[in-house]
C-alpha cells in the first residue's frame, strides 16, 4: 500500500515529477559519463604503449623522452648513436628493439624513421598489434605508411606522394622536395599517437639528410637515385623500444643502459613514466569530475525544492492519512519513498541513456577519433557512484519527509485550505 | 486492549494548549458519551470545535486531565498506539475534501482498512456493502475519486470511515458542502448504515438544523471553560 501510494502520489504530480526526473536522468548520466570516460580515459592513456618494457634515448628527462618517444611531442635534446643502439639489440636479455629517428614533419605530422620490427613488435591497448587498413609495410627507400589520422585529414590515397619537411613545425623553411615518398600502406585506427605519424624507413630518413648539415641543405645535392647507392645505415636514432626475454631482466637491463661507459643513456619503464604523465594530467579530469558531481547536488536540491513545495497542496492528502490511522512515520517513510522511487528510476534512466548514447556514439569515435569507449558503462565501482547517489538523494529526501513528519504531529487533523 | 467499558469517551479536567505558555483553548471539566449514543455538538468557529475533535481521535494529547476512548487513557497511550487505535477503532469524516484524488473509489474506502489492519477479502467484501447501502452501487469502483461529485465524495467517505467496523465515528461538518436536499439524504444513510454497527457518533456542525437526527445536543461553549473564560473577558 505504501508503494501504490508513493507511486499513485507521484504519478497524480506527473508533470512536475517527470521534470524533475529529466533533470535527475541528465545529471546521473553526466555524472557516470564522465567518470566512465575517465576510467576509458586513463585506461587508453596507459595503453598507449603496452609490451615494451623500456624506453631509451639519450640521457634527458623520463617525461621527455616518454613525451617523444611515445606521444611524438618535444624535441630529443640529443640522439644516440647507431653503435649503443646495436650493442643493445645484441644484449642477451633483450628479445627485440624498435629503433625511432624522429625530427621530420609533414604538414603538421611527426615523420618517424623505423624498421620493419615497428609493425611487428609494437603494441597498444590489450596487446593489440598493428594493422593494416590499406596496403601494406615499406620495402623501398622512399615508401612511407600513414596513421589513420594522417591519410584521413589529408586525405591520402596508395601511391600518392608526398614531401617530407625538416624540423617538426607546420610551416617549415626548407623541405626534402627533391625525395618525395610514396605511400604504400595506412594504418588502421589505433586512438593512439600512431594514428598522427607519418612512418618511413631509416634508411629513407638517412637518404633524404644525406646533403644535410646543421639543418640546412648543403649546395651540391645528392639526387634521389644517386642516394640510393650510398650507405643508409644511419649514425645516430633518437629512441629505442625494447622487448626483454623476461620481465625479471627489466631492472637489471635499465640499470646497465643507465650506466653505459660509452655515451649517457636513459633507460625509462614505459608503463611508471605514463602514470607519472596521468597524474600531471587527471587535474583536468577531476576538475570535470567535481562540475558533474555539483550538477547532480543541485539537482537533488531542486528535487527537494519541488517536494518541500508539493507538501503544501498535499496537506489534505496527509490529513487523510492521518484520520486513518497512519502515523507520522508512516508519512515520513511515504515521503523518503517517493524520493527513492524517483533517484532509483532516474538512475536506472541515467545509466540507459548513457549505455544508448555510447552505443550511437561508439562507431562515430572509434571512426573519427580512433577512441574504443566501452558501451557498458558500468564497472565495478560504479556500483559505488551509484550507490552514493541514492544515499545523498534519500539523505536530502529527508528534508520534506522530516517536514511531512514535523506538520503530522503539530497540525492535527485540520485541512486548513 | 480491553474494550468492555460503557462508556464511549470520559472527560474529566481535560486541558488543551497549544504550547506550554499559551492559554488553554480547551478546558472541559467532565463529559460523558456512552456506547452507542449520537452526539451533535455545536459552536461558533473558534470555540474549540475541531481541537476537541483531535484530541478524541487521538490525534494530539491532552495536557493535563483524563481522557478515557473505549476504556482506554489515551493520556497514557503514546502516539504511535493512539494512531493504531484510531486506525480500528474510530472512523473520521471531514467537511470536504476527504479522499485521496489520485486513488479510485475502492482504493480509498480500503485505505483505512490497511491502517487497520482488516483482512483484504473481509475488507473488499464490507467496502462493496457500505458503497450498495450508500446508494453508489451503480458507481464504477475504479473510478478516481476526483471524478465524483461533492455528494458521491462525502458517501465514499462514510463508507471508508465505516470499512472498519469502528465503534466510534468523528464527523466535522460533512454535510456543509452538500445542499439542503442532499443533505437530508446523506444524513439518513450515514445515520442508518452507522445503526447497523451500533456505532458511537460525535457530529460536529454549526448547522443547528441538523441536530434532530441526534439524541443529545451539546454547546461547546458551556461544556468549554477555555472559550468561556475568552468571551468573558
Amino acid at each position: 500500500m505504501l508503494i501504490k501510494l508513493a507511486r499513485l502520489s507521484l504519478w497524480n504530480r506527473r508533470v512536475t515529477a517527470s521534470l524533475t526526473l529529466v533533470s535527475l536522468i541528465i545529471s546521473v548520466a553526466l555524472v557516470v559519463g564522465i567518470d566512465h570516460l575517465r576510467v576509458q580515459a586513463k585506461q587508453s592513456f596507459s595503453q598507449t604503449l603496452s609490451g615494451t618494457d623500456l624506453i631509451v634515448g639519450a640521457r634527458s628527462g623520463q617525461l621527455n623522452l616518454l613525451l617523444y618517444s611515445v606521444f611524438r611531442m618535444g624535441n630529443a635534446t640529443n640522439n644516440m648513436t647507431w653503435q649503443s643502439y646495436q650493442e643493445l639489440s645484441r644484449h642477451s636479455a633483450v628479445a627485440w628493439t624498435i629503433p625511432l629517428s624522429l625530427g621530420d614533419s609533414h604538414r603538421g605530422y611527426r615523420v618517424l624513421g623505423t624498421t620493419e620490427a615497428y609493425f611487428e613488435h609494437y603494441r597498444y591497448g590489450q596487446q593489440r598489434s598493428l594493422t593494416f587498413a590499406q596496403g601494406h609495410f615499406f620495402t623501398g627507400v622512399y615508401e612511407t605508411v600513414l596513421g589513420a589520422e594522417v591519410a584521413r585529414k589529408l586525405d591520402y590515397q596508395l601511391g600518392d606522394e608526398l614531401v617530407l619537411a625538416h624540423g617538426s613545425g607546420a610551416v617549415n623553411l626548407h623541405h626534402h622536395d627533391d625525395k618525395p615518398f610514396r605511400v604504400v600502406g595506412i594504418l588502421q585506427a589505433t586512438g593512439t599517437p600512431v594514428d598522427r605519424t607519418v612512418h618511413i624507413s631509416l634508411a629513407g630518413m638517412e637518404a633524404i639528410h644525406l646533403d644535410w648539415q646543421q639543418g640546412v641543405p648543403l649546395p651540391g645535392r645528392v639526387s634521389a637515385e644517386a642516394a640510393l647507392q650510398q650507405d643508409l645505415t644511419p649514425k645516430s636514432i633518437t629512441a629505442v623500444l625494447v622487448g626483454l626475454k623476461s620481465r625479471a631482466a627489466t631492472f637489471t637491463v635499465q640499470r646497465q643502459v643507465n650506466q653505459y661507459p660509452q655515451e649517457p643513456l636513459l633507460a625509462i619503464l614505459p608503463g611508471i613514466a605514463l602514470a607519472e604523465l596521468w597524474q600531471m594530467l587527471s587535474l583536468v579530469e577531476n576538475v570535470l569530475y567535481v562540475i558533474s558531481l555539483m550538477v547532480l547536488l543541485a539537482v537533488l536540491i531542486g528535487m527537494t525544492t519541488s517536494l518541500l513545495a508539493s507538501m503544501n497542496e498535499r496537506q489534505r492528502e496527509m490529513a487523510i492519512l492521518r484520520a486513518v490511522g497512519a502515523g507520522a512515520g508512516y508519512l515520513f517513510l511515504l515521503l523518503e519513498l517517493e524520493v527513492l522511487l524517483l533517484i532509483i528510476t532516474a538512475v536506472v534512466g541515467g545509466v540507459a541513456l548513457l549505455a544508448g548514447g555510447l552505443w550511437i556514439a561508439q562507431p562515430w569515435l572509434a571512426a573519427h577519433l580512433g577512441l574504443f569507449i566501452d558501451i557498458n558503462p558500468l564497472q565495478s565501482q560504479s556500483i559505488y557512484l551509484l550507490g552514493g547517489i541514492v544515499v545523498v538523494a534519500a539523505v536530502m529526501g529527508l528534508i520534506p519527509a522530516v517536514a511531512a513528519y514535523r506538520r503530522a504531529l503539530s497540525e492535527g487533523l485540520a485541512q486548513r485550505l | 486492549m480491553m474494550i468492555n467499558n460503557e462508556t464511549a469517551f470520559s472527560l474529566r479536567d481535560l486541558q488543551f494548549r497549544w504550547a506550554a505558555e499559551k492559554p488553554p483553548v480547551l478546558q472541559i471539566p467532565e463529559l460523558d458519551i456512552a456506547r452507542g449514543e449520537r452526539v451533535f455538538l455545536y459552536g461558533p468557529s473558534g470555540s474549540g470545535k475541531t481541537t476537541l475533535l483531535n484530541l478524541l481521535a487521538g490525534v494530539i494529547k491532552p495536557r493535563q486531565g483524563q481522557l478515557q476512548v473505549l476504556g482506554q487513557a489515551f493520556e497514557q497511550l503514546s502516539q504511535r498506539q493512539r494512531d493504531k487505535f484510531r486506525a480500528r477503532h474510530i472512523g473520521v469524516i471531514f467537511q470536504q475534501f476527504n479522499l485521496i484524488s489520485y486513488l479510485n473509489v475502492l482504493d480509498n474506502v480500503l485505505l483505512s482498512a490497511h491502517f487497520a489492519k482488516t483482512p483484504a477479502a473481509q475488507a473488499r467484501q464490507r467496502a462493496q456493502q457500505l458503497l450498495d447501502a450508500l446508494g453508489l452501487a451503480s458507481l464504477a469502483l475504479d473510478r478516481p475519486a476526483r471524478l465524483l461529485s461533492v455528494g458521491q465524495q462525502q458517501r465514499v467517505a462514510v463508507a471508508r470511515a465505516l470499512v472498519t467496523q469502528p465503534e466510534i465515528l468523528i464527523a466535522d461538518e460533512p454535510t456543509s458542502a452538500l445542499d439542503s436536499d442532499s443533505r437530508t439524504a446523506f444524513m439518513d444513510v450515514l445515520l442508518s448504515t452507522a445503526a447497523q454497527i451500533n456505532c458511537t457518533i460525535v457530529f460536529v456542525s454549526h448547522d443547528r438544523s441538523l441536530q434532530n437526527f441526534f439524541s443529545r445536543s451539546l454547546d461547546i461553549r458551556t461544556l468549554n471553560r477555555a472559550a468561556r473564560e475568552e468571551s468573558l473577558c
